[in-house]
């Protein structure tokens, strides 16, 4: 059993305390075996073992049951402070006394391990989905633009009359394949750089205003008949993240909101700052997400159901571990049929310098 | 006029392969080497006008060859990496490389890198006007305009301006620039860089929102163009 997960203490010190609380039980009993009888002090020992038994490993529990055989024998069958015993009926008692603490000890003993087992079986099953998933996505994501690449370089090579037309269309479609290959792979690089911990941030000073043109000047080729709305807050203080990175989760979240909303979809991005957080809204009026969605969307390979657009599911993951890192959070607000806002609160360090006027 | 001559040092035979058609096809001259050794052995025995040096080689660091190679050579190293890792750029960048670019790059974008490295290596003349598409600074009055109209800049705004002019098109870290204008001491408050490229942009872009003079590489620093 794992309920006190006790068993992971070093096996020397299971066996003290073993020992110890079998001596305590019986200290106790041999003061009150005049009120309870020898007989029940065999019970309340047997108690004592099947507890250990639940908490411990099998080798300091069989200690235990054999040291409480011993001490019950000595300290309180008759005749007392001998191993002999006198009663024939004793004599049973005891063995009995003997056999049911050792059962007792080793069928705890199997439970837990065939319990560990089915654990350990699950975690592996869970394990292989998750790389399943992940090679599902990944073989998908990464050889379709490897496929694009390679067919268009074959239909050029082998082709003698193929039209100029075609072929400016070909080198353009080979052009977008890496480029949709080169984002994947930086995904990938940046989950595997979340998971392995080697994640370190670069803090320094950011004008936020700046932060975000620079995501909006970068988006301008996704932009698809989107409409981006960002209404500069000159009131905001400079403040201390890592840009490359806050840079890297809003444009993924407004790339995500410009791949999953329809044409002509108001993307309104603001942020202001709150006590000590500095709070970042992106809020588009597209479809939003279903209810029984949303509590998903920042799993790893997560992709909206019936959505044909593209994407490892690894975007969400991404934005969530990089505001994670910076101590902040991020939640997602959505009715279906009624946009979605994602809302980032992070603790930051503010220099208000820039309000200073330096004329 | 004789043609300008580039060095290779990359390990990868594909990614030389593809310079040398681009370079060739636009001029310039190519030469290779697939490790540290042979690209420092080729630089020596006959120095290029400009290297391009991966700093992922098989035989040494990069870093370690650009730092080998500044003890002698003065002319323009580039830096190509798979790393956009702002730490080694930056590192790069303070260790005597004139410029990086990271792979996968724009074949266009390279081209601008060579050509304004190149050009850094011959302008060695002074001119007292410098112009920049809207901008004109000249130097001896002090005087700065934007589309032919005086605009007043504070004392720190115009060395900062003259900074960026004077380095066109090539990267400047935040802590060189901090150096420069600010003095040793300061290489750790970019919150002070950060307001004077804000209002010298306010008051020398067409569009302070995207920036075509002054623009942030992010985590490293900026590039005036």
């Amino acid at each position: 059993m794992k309920i006190l997960g006790l068993h992971t203490i070093p096996k020397a010190t299971q066996s003290i305390i073993s020992i110890l609380s079998i001596l305590l039980v019986a200290f106790l009993c041999f003061y009150t075996v005049n009120y309870i009888g020898y007989q029940v002090t065999a019970l309340i020992l047997l108690l004592a073992v099947s507890i250990l038994a639940m908490l411990f490993d099998i080798k300091p529990v069989l200690l235990a049951a054999t040291l409480s055989a011993i001490i019950w024998n000595f300290f309180f069958i008759p005749p007392i402070f001998t191993f002999h015993i006198a009663k024939a009926e004793d004599a049973f008692l005891f063995l009995m006394y003997f056999v049911v603490a050792l059962v007792n000890a080793i069928l705890t003993y199997k439970i837990r391990e065939t319990e560990k087992k089915v654990r350990d079986k699950e975690e592996k099953e869970n394990t292989i989905k998750l790389y399943n998933t992940l090679l599902n996505s990944l073989s998908h994501e990464l050889k379709t633009p490897i496929a694009a690449i390679i067919g268009a370089v074959d239909t050029l090579k082998d082709n003698d009359t193929i039209n100029e037309s075609n072929k400016s269309e070909l080198l353009t479609q080979i052009g977008i394949a890496g480029i949709r290959l080169n984002k994947e792979v930086e995904n990938l690089l940046s989950i595997s750089r979340l998971e392995s911990g080697v994640l370190k941030l670069n803090y320094d000073w950011c004008d936020l205003n700046e932060l975000v043109n620079i995501v909006i000047n970068k988006l301008d080729d996704d932009l698809k008949g989107h409409i981006i709305l960002f209404q500069q807050n000159e009131n905001m203080p400079l403040v201390k993240l890592d840009s490359l990175l806050i840079q890297h989760a809003l444009y993924n979240l407004m790339h995500n909101a410009i791949q999953y909303t329809p044409i002509g979809t108001v993307i309104n991005i603001q942020f202001h700052m709150h006590q000590e957080d500095c709070i970042i809204s992106i809020k588009d009026n597209g479809q939003g997400f279903p209810q029984a969605e949303q509590a998903k969307v920042f799993d790893m390979f997560y992709r909206l159901p019936m959505h044909k657009t593209g994407g490892s599911g690894l975007g969400l993951s991404i934005v969530k571990g990089f505001i994670e890192a910076h101590k902040g959070t991020i939640k997602l607000i959505s009715e279906e049929g009624n946009g979605a806002e994602f809302i980032i609160k992070i603790p930051v360090e503010t220099s208000y310098l820039n309000k200073i006027n330096n004329d | 006029m004789t043609k300008e001559e580039i060095l290779i040092i990359d390990d990868e035979p594909q990614i030389r392969k593809l310079l040398e058609i681009n370079l060739e096809s636009n001029g310039y001259k190519v030469t290779q080497a697939s490790d540290a050794s042979m690209g420092i052995k080729l630089a020596a025995s006959h120095p290029p006008d400009l290297i391009l040096l991966d700093i992922g080689l098989p035989d040494k660091n990069g870093l370690d060859v650009l730092k080998e190679l500044r003890t002698w050579f003065s002319h323009s190293i580039i830096i190509l990496s798979v790393l956009d890792n702002e730490d080694s750029i930056v590192e790069a960048l303070d260790n005597g490389a004139s410029d990086y670019v990271t792979k996968p790059f724009r074949a266009n974008e390279l081209l601008a890198r060579i050509r304004s490295c190149l050009n850094r290596n011959k302008s060695i003349e002074q001119h007292t006007i410098l112009i920049f598409d809207n901008i004109q600074i000249d130097l001896v009055a002090r005087i700065v305009k934007n589309n032919n109209e005086i605009i007043k800049l504070t004392t720190t705004e115009y060395k900062l301006l003259v900074l960026f002019a004077q380095n066109q098109g090539r990267v400047l870290t935040h802590q060189y620039i901090l150096k420069e204008i600010w003095g040793p001491g300061y290489q750790k408050d970019t919150q002070y860089l950060r307001v004077f490229v804000g209002t010298l942009r306010k008051k020398i872009e067409p569009n302070p929102n995207k920036p075509e003079h002054i623009i942030t590489e992010s985590g490293v620093g900026y590039r005036f163009n």
